[in-house]
């Protein structure tokens, strides 16, 4: 199956309220897709939908080929879901719970090679209500590989994570894709989904506003290359004198905007020419996040600022 | 249903109740210290006031009225005044552990008043001396009186005592405190353990998403509520050998046990559970959902006859009691366990069973598996 999930014209509507408004994307069979938006734009409310744990109002989906809310119970022996900020039995430890689960799912996985997965192994006695957030996360992610899932669903798997785990985290996401799994990825870590995957689709407002590669988006959404040199502001004036580019005084620096890279060297050396004083440079692009800020707003204020992207379709 | 996912389930849950010392002293221990406690404080004691009940056959006539009221004035005995279609009031009082009853005939006004010789009948336990002690100080000491005005009152000047009593023994059951508290905390058990635990597991699973994690694997709805009412079942069961034990190890408890307990260890914890689980789902936080329990808790733990007979209560407080299903669950143990009346047994557990099946099926009805 080329696709493991496609999505059509999905609606969710709660009252008057659409808080899934139309939204269609698919996502290939093997790939990480990410699922970034901020907080209350219908995000989770279309994960559950996927999982099955909530019903739509109108449109199509199909994960695995199944309906997830009239199919639910075929698709679970299919998928695995680790939710955000996993909780379990307080008094059960982690080897427990994996035969707890494998019970559940008549499978047979080996618990010592599913901790060792997901770097638990040496908790595997311990139980729950000891664990660190980070060990109770991992726990959720190798609960979610007993049933040896085609999909899965990580719903912001490295959320209030220590370096550590959140690499840990990081590295089963690759094993999964290399052994030809789906994963889908919600997370508000930007640096985080433009590692991990292969397709992002931004959603603001019940509304894909962005959807592609990451790079795709950064080239279509992103702002032009940069060169900014460390440098007061004679040479913010001199370059402007000489060259038609756009010129910014940041701080200590001087953002250049370029047209082309061949303008990069045109300008570092008619600076060094003028003997005007410079300590550095770089060439910066945007990144990921700067496009999801843009999009959808400043998220560190809470601020939702419409977007300006065109609602659109992700392949 | 699927007997290996109930079984994994049951298996998980227990390890979890297991090592919570919590819940393993509320279920278990808990009532073991109660029937200790109970049991050496009121093992020897009787009440100082004797409830007398009483069947009137001449209930119009105002000599029986002022019979009755004088004996309440004697401060020794309580009037209760029952229905004389009881039927055979010596079997009644033993079957419900009453200690003391007074049947007044048909006629005894007019008798009294035409000075015609009649005896009222005192059934006293022979076993309860303080009861009985009181019983027969008080009908003897307002015959006296009674007696005394009748001979003042009569024109030929004989003092020929008009009234007497009759004293026989309560009928084939005689039957202390720590027999009526085995299966009075039997029920306790019964009643808190699935109680507490499921209010809370109910609320609790469901905030912190377990209940939607646990929607995700091929564990259904049914067969989690299965493991639970089976869980819960065998802590009963645990608990009504404990108490069981104790009472007649330890206190030499006069109870009968049989095989007609069952149904109740049965259905007494799929009752709870369904009650448990219904509070929990009505409740939109765990720390509401604790007050809701607690409010339906506590007042069967304590009125419906789990640590005092429901007997000794108050007409008040008894019909309170008629409408607390603990209740019918403790009253059909003790027709079991005590007086081997299965008919009435048999009517406990038909209403237990019916509470039971309501319960369950509004629990099922509210239970939210999924998010929505």
């Amino acid at each position: 199956m080329a696709e493991a999930i496609a999505v059509e014209g999905l609606v969710k509507n709660y009252g008057s309220l659409a808080a899934v408004d139309g939204v269609s994307f698919h996502v290939p069979t093997g790939s990480v897709f990410a699922f970034l938006g901020p907080n209350g734009a219908g995000k989770t409310t279309t994960t559950e939908i996927l999982e099955g744990l909530r019903a739509r109002s109108s449109g199509s989906v199909q994960v695995l080929g199944f309906d997830p809310w009239s199919e639910g119970r075929p698709l679970h022996r299919l998928i695995g879901v680790i939710p955000q900020d996993f909780r379990f039995f307080e008094k059960i430890t982690p080897r427990e719970a994996i035969g707890y689960y494998a019970a559940l799912f008549g499978t047979r996985p080996e618990p010592d090679r599913l901790l060792g997965r997901v770097k638990l192994e040496d908790k595997a006695h311990s139980r729950f209500d000891t664990l660190s957030g980070g060990q109770k996360q991992k726990l959720g992610l190798a609960l979610s590989l007993v049933n040896d899932p085609r999909i899965c669903f990580l719903d912001e798997p490295t959320t209030g994570l220590d370096p550590t785990a959140r690499r840990a985290i990081w590295d089963v996401v690759r094993g999964l894709r290399q052994e030809g799994r789906t994963v889908f990825l919600t997370t508000h870590y930007l640096e985080e989904a433009e590692m991990l995957a292969d397709r992002v689709a931004i959603i603001n407002h019940g509304k894909i506003v962005a959807a592609g590669s990451p790079a795709e988006i950064i080239d279509r959404l992103g702002g032009a290359a940069r060169l900014r040199i460390v440098a007061g502001r004679e040479v913010a004036d001199f370059v402007r004198s000489r060259f038609s580019n756009e010129v910014a005084v940041e701080g200590d620096h001087v953002d250049i905007v370029l047209h082309d890279h061949e303008e990069a060297l045109a300008i570092l050396s008619a600076v060094q020419a003028s003997r005007l004083p410079w300590t550095g440079f770089t060439t910066v692009r945007d990144t990921l996040e700067d496009v999801f800020v843009r999009l959808v707003g400043r998220m560190d204020e809470g601020v939702l600022k419409s977007a300006n992207g065109t609602p659109g379709n992700a392949a | 249903m699927n007997g290996r996912r109930i079984l994994a389930d049951l298996k998980v849950t227990a390890r979890g109740y297991l090592r919570n010392p919590i819940a393993l002293f509320f279920s278990l221990i808990f009532p073991l210290i109660l029937i200790l406690l109970f049991g050496l404080i009121f093992a020897n004691t009787g009440s100082t006031v004797t409830t007398l009940y009483t069947e009137n056959f001449d209930h119009s006539s105002p000599v029986s009225q002022q019979f009755l009221s004088d004996l309440n004035q004697t401060h020794l005995v309580a009037v209760q005044v029952i229905s004389t279609s009881t039927g055979n009031l010596s079997v009644w009082l033993g079957q419900n552990g009453n200690p003391a009853g007074l049947v007044i005939p048909a006629g005894f006004g007019n008798n009294y008043t035409h000075h015609i010789a009649t005896n009222v009948t005192l059934y006293v336990n022979p076993q309860d001396a303080a009861a009985a002690g009181s019983a027969e100080g008080a009908v003897q000491a307002v015959e006296n009186e009674f007696n005394l005005h009748a001979a003042c009152g009569n024109a030929s000047g004989s003092c020929t005592p008009v009234l007497g009593f009759s004293s026989q023994n309560v009928g084939k059951a005689i039957f202390t405190y720590i027999d009526y508290l085995v299966p009075g905390l039997i029920g306790f058990s019964i009643l808190t353990s699935p109680m507490f635990s499921m209010v809370d597991v109910t609320s609790s699973y469901r905030k912190e998403g377990i209940f939607r994690q646990l929607s995700l694997t091929p564990l259904t709805r049914d067969e989690w509520l299965a493991s639970r009412v089976a869980w819960y079942t065998i802590l009963t069961f645990l608990a009504a050998a404990i108490m069981l034990g104790f009472g007649i190890g330890v206190f030499g408890a006069k109870v009968t046990i049989s095989i007609w307990l069952l149904p109740y260890l049965f259905v007494g914890p799929l009752l709870f559970v369904s009650l448990g689980m219904l509070a929990g789902s009505i409740a939109r936080t765990p720390e509401s959902a604790a007050v809701i329990g607690n409010i339906i808790t506590f007042p069967m733990m304590f009125l419906a006859g789990t640590f005092f007979p429901v007997s000794e209560f108050s007409p008040g407080l008894q019909v309170v009691a008629r409408v607390l299903p603990l209740y019918y669950v403790i009253d059909g143990m003790n027709q079991v366990l005590l007086f081997q009346n299965f008919g009435r047994a048999l009517t406990d557990f038909v209403i237990v069973l019916g509470i039971a099946v309501v319960l369950f099926a509004g629990a099922v009805y509210l239970f939210r598996w999924k998010g929505e």
